[in-house]
């Protein structure tokens, strides 16, 4: 029976890409000099997960690398050699090897094979320090990495010899010459021992069918069995068995012992193929009971009481279970499958149906995991079944509410169900933000060594949940931002300590919700923005500027394309991805940046994003025959003006006085030059806008209801237009498409920026 | 009636494949994520066999044996250590702590049936 390991890679990729993290985590806080146990047991049981789990799987490469650091977290966690700050960095070091490794095995990137060698030999050369006298974890483990599954760095190759049984020694001298051409062969038994079953361990670069072909010339080819050589299972797992059990060349030799210490089950004979000398192929073995032990009368009492009679139902399995030497070890396993249980443990089966109760559920742990695509399907059905329930309810607003009260009363009760239900399904995307917090511990340990200067992180409502796929999106633009705190707002210690400030300065991420958007803030207390600076670096670039812009207008400038400060382009922020980039990023995402500075104190990058980049509450608005949809957060007011309050300014454009306050007015029929839409004032509506602190008035037909609208992209499914941040579908299956506020915003207040 | 069988390790990729191994060759699998929850599903269940990983949370491989040894209802049902740790130390200690045999991680899912087999049938 073949299992297909291929299906459980997507929980491997998983867990150790947590186990990767936490480890990272761990890293990062140890202190070196006081390293609490609790963590480094913690970081070495990480280690240990992944070398179990990569070697189990096939992932020999990212074995490799766990298994040296697993060597080096060991001898740490015994006690037998102190943390240091070179192994948390080459610890660190290694984790990102690991993560380049198992981004490779998910097919996403190559693998940096180079790093993954070096590290192994960094760790290494670690575990050697710590004790030179002891050996430290093989070299040769490290010696080769290799890429593909199930490749190891040696194979165990059983075979007979095929042909006239005297020509055997010659054959197999023959073969012996022939192989070690590919590597370093043992002969662990050979036709000499008797038999003409064949057991020779190569150490070698070649894969598996190349020693397939080269055995296929003197072997009997059925009888060629070729077993990877794991690193992990090197030593102690060849190590059990008797060297009669080896002659006989059978790898699975270990039950014909048995019987015989079954026949005669004595104690002292108990440990009779327990034994520690000569080489064995068997990676398991079974213990059987305590050994007396005449020194101490007591505890022989207690080893007999406890002797777990764990000999009787082996033996008595044995008899019928005992393949004859010849059976393969595959073929003993398949003849066995789905055999009807052994006699021999039937006392304990029937104890076990006595007593059991039905089993608790397989895993409890409390979550289950979930591809990504299932759960955007489902919102996405959700998403269909909220633009039905609208069609329904639209589609019944034109009957008689006393005739059809059960249907108008259902209908309310399946909106209300549909947006819990939506609800629900939403909260299945949101994570929390610490997921992206996370990563900046690691970023400014190595920033702030890099650039020599003191910093530490506070980061606030870590819990605040966002959509999975705005946490992936806003993991690099809040990157940049962090770089960029520590690169240009905060000084150098020695600045600092000038400037009266403590050395250690301070980067603070925070997250919250504010009236359905999400705000991420990113803080640093350094010497804030240089307004005159940035004035003069504008003018230089030629960038319409004066100076009665307010500060928020100046920090903007910043993140204009092209506009860089920093004198000079240093390693860390002059990677060509400025502010602009990360403004756009941002922008795309449905979401803006703002900018508060003052000299001296520090600097704050906020930005707001949508929980959601799904659903959005609307309100739907008539011009002519068009229904467009106004995001409700930018909804300030709405009003039907009075030929009173318009003003116009060099007779073309409009300007409308909102209590004291003169609004640039938009009149969305220009906009998208609609035919037929109201053009007189006093018959149409304004809406007050407000997006990035500015506000305007958007002057349309009427106003049609408030909705909850399903986004769909207008870019991919057509292109971008100006002005327009995407589309719906409607409850009358019409498509209304959806504004871009703030583009709109922006565009009047450009037009005159003078009235502001 | 099936044979049952518990599969402790804080891995879930371990797990999932032993579970799926072992299903897949006829026992029925219980999985507890470590000692502690092993311990705890061994007690509302009698297995035919436990497997259980050494290095774990709250509770070890070695500590889960000690513990189920003590109960009445484990004294004879095998229990095999499934560890990476194959040094002669550990073996001895998993057999002072009452473990019935050992298998070495890596294996893979044709040799744990194997081995299972032999042990329960």
């Amino acid at each position: 029976m073949a299992i297909d390991m291929s299906q459980f890679y997507q929980v491997f990729f998983e867990e150790a890409a947590e186990h990767l993290a936490n480890m990272e985590a761990l890293l990062l806080a140890i202190d070196p000099a006081t390293p609490d146990e609790e963590d480094v047991n913690a970081l070495f049981r990480a280690a240990h997960s992944i070398k179990g789990s990569s070697g189990t799987f096939g992932f020999q490469d990212m074995m490799e690398v766990t298994h040296i650091l697993e060597t080096m977290l060991d001898r740490v966690r015994k006690g037998e050699a102190p943390l240091t700050d070179d192994m948390v960095d080459a610890s660190l070091v290694a984790g990102d090897v690991l993560k380049n490794l198992l981004a490779a095995h998910r097919g996403e990137g190559e693998a940096d094979r180079e790093a993954a060698e070096a590290i192994c030999h960094r760790l290494e050369a670690l575990c050697r320090s710590l004790d030179t006298t002891e050996q430290a974890a093989g070299p040769e483990v490290s010696a080769v990495l290799s890429t593909e599954p199930i490749s190891a760095t040696g194979f165990d190759l059983y075979f007979r010899l095929a042909g006239d049984a005297t020509a055997d020694a010659v054959s197999l001298g023959h073969l012996l010459e022939e192989l070690s051409s590919f590597g370093a062969v043992e002969t662990l038994a050979a036709p000499a021992d008797g038999g003409r079953a064949c057991h020779l361990r190569i150490v070698t670069l070649a894969d598996a069918e190349t020693l397939r072909g080269v055995l296929d010339f003197v072997a009997d080819g059925s009888s060629i069995k070729i077993e990877p050589l794991l690193p992990a299972a090197e030593g102690e797992a060849y190590g059990l068995f008797s060297e009669e059990a080896l002659a006989d060349s059978e790898p699975y030799g270990i039950f014909e012992a048995l019987p015989e210490g079954g026949a005669a089950p004595v104690v002292e004979e108990a440990y009779g193929f327990f034994s520690d000398v000569g080489g064995t192929t068997e990676p398991y073995g079974f213990f059987t009971a305590l050994p007396p032990l005449p020194e101490d009368p007591t505890e022989q009492k207690i080893s007999e009481e406890t002797a777990y009679g764990f000999f009787e139902p082996i033996v008595e399995i044995l008899p019928t279970e005992v393949p004859s030497p010849e059976v393969t070890p595959a073929a003993a396993a398949q003849s066995v499958s789905g055999s009807p249980a052994a006699p021999g443990s039937a006392p304990v089966a029937t104890a076990a149906k006595k007593t059991a109760p039905r089993s608790a559920p397989a895993s409890d742990s409390g979550s289950i995991r979930v591809s990504v695509e299932k759960v955007d399907q489902m919102i996405n059905l959700v998403g269909e079944l909220v633009i039905t329930q609208a069609m329904l309810t639209q589609a019944a607003s034109n009957v008689d509410p006393v005739v059809f009260e059960r249907l108008i009363n259902g209908l309310a009760q399946l909106e209300r169900n549909t947006r819990d239900l939506q609800e629900s399904v939403m909260s299945i995307r949101m994570m929390p933000i610490s997921v992206v917090f996370s990563r900046f511990p690691r970023v400014i340990r190595d920033l702030s060594q890099k650039l020599g200067k003191q910093v530490e992180l506070k980061t606030i409502g870590e819990t605040t949940e966002m959509d999975k796929s705005l946490v992936e999106r806003i993991t690099d633009p809040l990157t940049h931002l962090v770089r960029n705190s520590l690169d240009h707002g905060l000084e150098t210690p020695e600045k600092r300590r000038s400037a009266g400030k403590p050395e250690m300065g301070t980067i603070t991420l925070s997250a919250y919700h504010q009236s359905g958007n999400i705000v991420i803030e990113v803080g640093d207390d350094g010497a804030g923005l240089n307004r005159a600076r940035i004035l003069a670096k504008a003018k230089e670039r030629g960038m319409a500027v004066s100076d009665s812009m307010s500060d928020q207008e100046v920090w903007q400038l910043i993140m204009e394309p092209g506009f860089s400060t920093a004198e000079q382009v240093t390693e860390v922020s002059g990677r060509g991805v400025g502010m602009d980039v990360v403004k756009k990023n941002i922008a795309a995402m449905g979401g803006r940046v703002e900018l508060d500075s003052m000299p001296g104190v520090g600097t704050r990058i906020t930005v707001r994003l949508p929980l959601t980049l799904a659903i959005l509450d609307g309100m739907s608005v008539g011009v002519g025959p068009e229904t467009y949809i106004i995001p409700l957060g930018y909804v300030m007011e709405s009003l039907q003006p009075e030929r009173g309050m318009m003003k116009s300014v060099s007779g073309v454009e409009r300007l409308i006085q909102v209590r004291g306050e003169y609004l640039p007015v938009i009149c969305l029929h220009e906009v998208f030059r609609i035919q037929g839409a109201i053009t007189d004032w006093s018959k149409g509506i304004m809406v007050v806008l407000e997006a990035d602190g500015q506000s305007a008035a958007l002057f349309i037909d009427q106003l049609i209801g408030q909705h909850q609208v399903v986004i769909k992209s207008l870019e991919a499914n057509y292109r971008r237009v100006q002005g327009v941040a995407g589309a719906t579908i409607m409850g009358d299956g019409r498509v209304a498409l959806i504004l871009d506020v703030p583009i709109l915003v922006g565009m009047a207040r450009r037009v005159m920026p003078a009235a502001a | 009636m099936a044979k049952t069988v518990l599969t402790v390790d804080d891995s879930a990729s371990i797990r999932q494949m032993v579970s799926f191994t072992l299903k897949s060759a006829g026992y029925e699998v219980v999985e507890a994520i470590d000692g502690m929850d092993g311990l705890d599903k061994a007690k509302s269940k009698a297995f035919n066999l436990v497997l259980t990983d050494q290095n774990m949370p709250r509770m070890d491989g070695l500590s889960l044996i000690k513990s189920l040894r003590a109960m009445p209802t484990y004294r004879t049902v095998p229990i095999l250590m499934l560890t990476t740790e194959s040094s002669d130390a550990m073996k001895s200690q998993g057999r002072a702590a009452g473990a019935t045999g050992w298998l070495v991680k890596p294996f893979d899912p044709q040799k744990l049936i194997e081995v299972v087999k032999k042990v329960i049938g």
